[in-house]
């Protein structure tokens, strides 16, 4: 198991005024190249449970593994817990500030303390991965457009060779394309190199698609930790939360109801029109 | 009569280098012609860079045409003496609502707006009430803003325009920052603004669901209009939608995909309801 959180608690402002209980006992595994999603709505600590992931926010209470080893213990060394964690932020586009898009992602690697060679062969290869061509490599980052801006950023953390990358609304403002290439170049990751993948948000549809396993926040605790079609099969309790599982998820349901002999698991477009071809055909 | 209309629109960023020199020319709106009624709900849609913001920030003058003409309730924005009334006439509403929220207090913030205009202070809280009001912000009129969800402030973002009795509102990717609970707050009070109090809406935004109940959709590419119709007619064009970076709602596209394996169902479905009911009909004939 790569990730452990025993009992994990975080409180905000703690003694004042604003104190806030923003992860409620939270504890979970995550295995090696798992594939999670992680949904809730504004304010429902997924921020601040993703932040403890790699160490930039310390736990009130419980502990917390990576690789076995508690993250906490005297002597640990968060800087290559960092480095083996890669955090891509909202908006991670912001924090580009290099002149030149190669320059931007070599950044990360150097300041790992890599000799000048290795980084810049770290920084090549991240930008192949997220398919920046080589041309761009010595634009300025601001010349780009959003989704090429958001894929060099993503770049900057994959130089770091994390074993485990965590993306926080990766997609938000992109037009649909550019959230397919975004999402199908993790994909290629999570398949290729193995790496564990979080993925933070608002997306149904994209949760369906891509994820494995689905962890639900609401208020602060973690609902749900499961399979991501045994999750929407709750679609009435996600709304109750202000979530919602993805259309065709309501489809079947609704078919479902009206009688129809249908399983309501299906949750892509794909698996929608099979069972729904299946269950016309098996009329005859 | 419209309430906007563009002629020939085009519009170039030039980019010039230290000496003043032209580096180089991006066509971002090319020949543009259309013409948006007063009282339309009008839908923008198009793939990053496809000219939509820019298009947007000529309604209210923020951005002149480089050729052509554009006329907001008549008035041609290229002249300067209507900047004041054109701005008055149009308000726009962006993407993040943190940078639009500028006071402590909502009903302060919602007041800047009419403050600014001159109006007199009884008359600014008579708009302030009213405003709120019409986008469901009243019981939070004494709150401080970033206490507020991401939904809330953008209502109130709205509401601060609204103020200012606008007859058009333009909306750039308005739910872009929001979750689920947020985006269906903003716009079905877009909406509702629309139907009870006839504003104007432009609204440009990635997100499909959110553009079925408009009357009329644009799709922009390289500075084109390269569609335009009711959204029906938009996505019952399936292939065309995406060949242009764009989707169809989750149900239309699996409307589509049971059309494909030879399911007789009605083009341009936009409904969990309609295609429930389409299948239903299937199902009879069968």
């Amino acid at each position: 198991m790569q990730i452990i959180f025993d009992k994990v608690n975080y409180i905000y402002g703690k003694g004042t005024a604003f104190e806030r209980h923003a992860l409620k006992d939270i504890s979970f595994c995550i295995n090696k190249g798992e594939f999670i999603g992680l949904i809730g709505h504004t304010g429902s600590g997924k921020s601040t449970l993703i932040q403890h992931m790699n160490g930039l926010i310390k736990a009130s209470s419980g502990s917390i593994y990576f690789n076995g080893e508690d993250i906490y213990a005297q002597g640990y060394n968060m800087k290559q817990l960092r480095s083996k964690v890669g955090l891509v932020f909202q908006y991670p586009e912001h924090q580009l500030f290099e002149t030149t898009v190669f320059k931007d992602v070599v950044f990360g690697p150097l300041n790992l303390g890599l000799d000048k060679l290795e980084a810049e062969l770290r920084a090549y290869e991240a930008l192949r991965m997220v398919g920046i061509s080589d041309d761009l490599l010595d634009a300025s980052p601001f010349e780009l457009s959003g989704g090429q801006k958001r894929r060099v950023a993503i770049a900057g953390v994959l130089a770091m060779k994390p074993e485990v990358l965590i993306l926080d609304e990766p997609t938000a403002g992109l037009d649909p394309r550019g959230r397919d290439d975004i999402l199908d170049q993790v994909t290629k990751l999570h398949e290729e190199a193995g790496m564990t993948i979080i993925l933070v948000t608002h997306s149904m549809e994209d949760v369906a698609c891509y994820c494995d396993r689905l962890f639900v926040m609401n208020n602060g605790e973690l609902v749900f930790q499961n399979p991501t079609k045994e999750v929407f099969a709750h679609y009435k309790e996600l709304e109750e939360m202000h979530l919602a599982a993805p259309q065709v998820t309501y489809v079947m349901n609704m078919l479902k109801e009206k009688g129809w002999n249908v399983s309501c698991d299906a949750t892509t477009v794909e698996e929608a029109r099979d069972e729904i071809i299946r269950a016309l055909g098996s009329m005859h | 009569m419209e309430m906007i209309k563009a002629k020939d629109l085009s519009f170039e960023y030039i980019r010039r280098d230290e000496e003043g020199n032209v580096e180089s020319i991006n066509k971002a709106i090319d020949n543009i012609n259309l013409e948006i009624e007063k009282g339309d709900f009008i839908a923008i849609l198009g793939a990053n860079g496809s000219g939509k913001s820019t298009f947007a920030k000529h309604i209210n003058a923020i951005l002149y045409p480089t050729e052509g003409s554009l006329w907001v309730n008549g008035m041609n924005t290229a002249e300067e003496k209507n900047l004041w009334d054109i701005r008055q006439t149009a308000g726009m509403v962006f993407q993040n609502p943190d940078n639009q929220i500028i006071a402590t207090v909502v009903e302060e913030d919602v007041g800047f707006g009419p403050e600014n205009l001159g109006i007199e202070t009884k008359e600014i809280w008579r708009r302030v009430e009213e405003s709120l009001k019409a986008v469901g912000m009243l019981q939070m009129r004494h709150m401080s803003p970033n206490k507020l969800s991401g939904g809330q402030k953008q209502r109130v973002a709205i509401a601060g325009i609204m103020a200012m009795r606008p007859e058009c509102i333009i909306l750039d990717e308005p739910t872009a920052m929001l979750d689920p609970n947020g985006r269906r707050e903003v716009i079905s009070t877009i909406y509702e603004l629309n139907k009870k109090e006839k504003v104007t809406v432009v609204l440009i935004t990635h997100h499909m669901d959110e553009v079925i109940y408009a009357d009329k959709v644009y799709v922009m590419e390289k500075g084109h209009v390269v569609m335009e119709g009711t959204p029906r007619e938009i996505f019952s064009r399936v292939d065309e939608i995406k060949k242009y970076r764009l989707d169809v709602p989750q149900v239309t596209d699996l409307a589509y995909e049971l059309r494909k394996s030879g399911l007789d169902l009605p083009e341009g479905i936009l409904t969990v309801g309609e295609l429930v009911k389409a299948l239903e009909e299937a199902r009879r004939k069968l």
